[in-house]
């Protein structure tokens, strides 16, 4: 969760979201959130487990090249 | 009764004095239909007295819309976490356990103005030019 809060504070385009999975079970579960951390991308694609900074950080650039951004709200 | 003991609190003001610039926690909550309503607000208010330079401000998420809208919350509780400028930082549900440690070192990052992060990282990110948003489910482990 630190790396994802430390993105969000380098780049104004990222916004970083800390969701506690138990008090959330609907969204938890549309998301299959069977094991944490859980990291999903634009709503579109996920990287899970808690990894090293510049492995993290890599899979999330490579996960959100698949999910290029969330429909307005 | 606190929610945060005597001793866990001379560590966290401990922790807290190494901060510089000042840190909001802004804070979301609705008073009925909400089980853990309560506990969140009390955790964050709390928290927001362990510092000078930590401030506290709560809204009610059904009647705030202004600021549920400025602030984008679509769940609640949730905590805003910014310094003088927002940089897009929630957390939803209670930060508790280790979670509760994040939050204290994400004050101190805000605070101190730096993210902690190597520079090869911090030279990755500068090249996202495209809105990325991060949604990390946790539990309170």
């Amino acid at each position: 969760m630190r790396l994802a809060y430390s993105f969000a504070m380098d780049n104004d385009l990222i916004r970083a979201d800390a969701i506690e999975a138990s008090e959330f079970p609907e969204l938890s579960s549309r998301y299959r959130v069977y094991a944490v951390p859980r990291t999903i991308i634009n709503r579109g694609a996920y990287v899970e487990g808690s990894l090293p900074e510049n492995i993290f950080l890599d899979a999330v650039l490579k996960a959100a090249a698949r999910a290029p951004g969330e429909p307005a709200p | 009764m606190g929610l945060i003991g005597d001793e866990e609190a001379v560590e966290i003001r401990e922790r807290l004095s190494g901060m510089v610039n000042p840190v909001q926690l802004i804070h979301f909550t609705q008073e009925l239909n909400l089980e853990y309503g309560r506990e969140a607000r009390q955790l964050i208010e709390e928290l927001g007295g362990m510092s000078d330079k930590l401030s506290v401000r709560t809204f009610n998420f059904p009647l705030d819309k202004d600021r549920v809208a400025e602030y984008g919350i679509d769940k609640v509780p949730a905590t805003v976490i910014r310094n003088e400028k927002d940089h897009g930082i929630r957390f939803y549900g209670i930060p508790a356990g280790y979670e509760f440690s994040t939050i204290l070192e994400t004050i101190l990052a805000l605070s101190q103005g730096d993210s902690g992060l190597k520079p090869e990282s911090k030279e990755k990110l500068a090249g996202v030019t495209k809105p990325l948003h991060l949604e990390v489910f946790v539990t309170p482990t």
